[in-house]
């Protein structure tokens, strides 16, 4: 008994973090612009359009969910690692590439005041503000498709992970909210570029481990060799930024040759 | 409208910003779709296929865009 509840929990708990850590990335960035837009322009209409916008993204999950359910398994597996894959890698390369200082890391503080200056052009109005809700409305898609992709994504391809992955994207939601609401401002603090990387790794894992399962491959200690394609991914990017700074190294010696 | 054309780039974006890291993954998983179950090789060794294109690719990636 208390092998199969650690078994299951061994399973669900990359799904868990792996949705959370994403989702985080994604509400912190949103939470960033819609902060600056209400700051300037007002509340109400500012959280009105986030509002709007996460309405549509839940029921787009609702759609999308039940349509999943239509597809063979292995379809969906194999579909969605190859789109965990793409977009899992290029968190991970980018991850690699900022750790290894060969591009800047992203500032949510910059963003903010960036936001606030081009919403500041926008003239001020009474009653409904236009501009205000169509700024956060699109802000909360943007990032809240990227939220649903990877709640799918991470929770679709095996049998009960959707709920975990919910829970996830759920918990990441209230923490981001309760962060704004209490701090009220920018959350740059937040290690972006160290939640990217373990994203970066986890989506990679999922990825890795949907994709051979759609091609029928029996995983050794079934779900639990994600946590051995966690552990090659890791390795694998510690040496890529290690391999990158000697590259970088190597181009600004030759440069000042 | 714009909306609809500006998250639809923003998705796209999702999956592809460098093209060549793109086409460089959806080769490798085609590659491995048509090889491997083909292969007459314990289970373990399929996987660890799999997975040493998919570590090697962003990491060569990385140290192309690093040389530049």
């Amino acid at each position: 008994m208390l092998h199969v509840v650690t078994t299951q929990w061994l399973s669900a708990g990359p799904t868990v973090l792996a949705a959370f850590l994403a989702s985080l990335v994604e509400f912190v960035e949103a939470l960033t612009i819609i902060l600056a837009v209400g700051s300037v322009r007002g509340w109400r209409d500012a959280i009105g359009g986030a509002a709007a916008a996460s309405a549509i993204l839940l029921l787009l999950i609702l759609v999308l969910g039940s349509a999943l359910s239509q597809i063979p398994l292995h379809i969906v597996q194999i579909v969605v690692g190859a789109l965990l894959l793409l977009f899992g890698l290029r968190w991970l390369r980018k991850a690699i590439l900022r750790s290894a200082g060969v591009i800047p890391l992203h500032d949510e503080a910059e963003a903010f005041a960036k936001e606030r200056q081009a919403i500041q052009k926008f003239g001020k109005v009474r009653g409904f503000d236009r501009v205000a809700f169509g700024a956060s409305f699109q802000i909360t898609m943007l990032e809240g498709t990227e939220v649903v992709f990877i709640v799918i994504a991470v929770g679709a391809g095996g049998t009960g992970f959707l709920v975990p992955a919910g829970i996830g994207a759920l918990a990441a939601f209230v923490l981001v909210i309760l962060l704004g609401v209490t701090i009220h401002k920018p959350l740059s603090a937040v290690p972006e570029n160290t939640l990217k990387f373990i994203v970066g790794i986890l989506l990679s894992a999922f990825g890795c481990f949907w994709f051979g399962e759609g091609l029928n491959i029996s995983w050794p200690g079934s779900d639990l060799s994600i946590l051995a394609l966690l552990l090659g991914f890791l390795i694998a990017s510690r040496v890529g930024v290690w391999l990158c700074r000697r590259q970088k190294r190597w181009v600004s010696a030759t440069a000042s040759n | 409208m714009k909306i609809i054309k500006t998250i639809s780039t923003e998705i796209f974006g999702l999956f592809i910003d460098d093209g060549s890291l793109a086409i460089a993954i959806v080769i490798w998983l085609a590659g491995a779709g048509i090889v491997i179950p083909h292969l007459i090789i314990s289970p373990l060794f399929k996987g660890v296929i799999l997975f040493i294109g998919l570590a090697v690719i962003p990491v060569e990636s990385a140290i192309r865009r690093a040389r530049r």
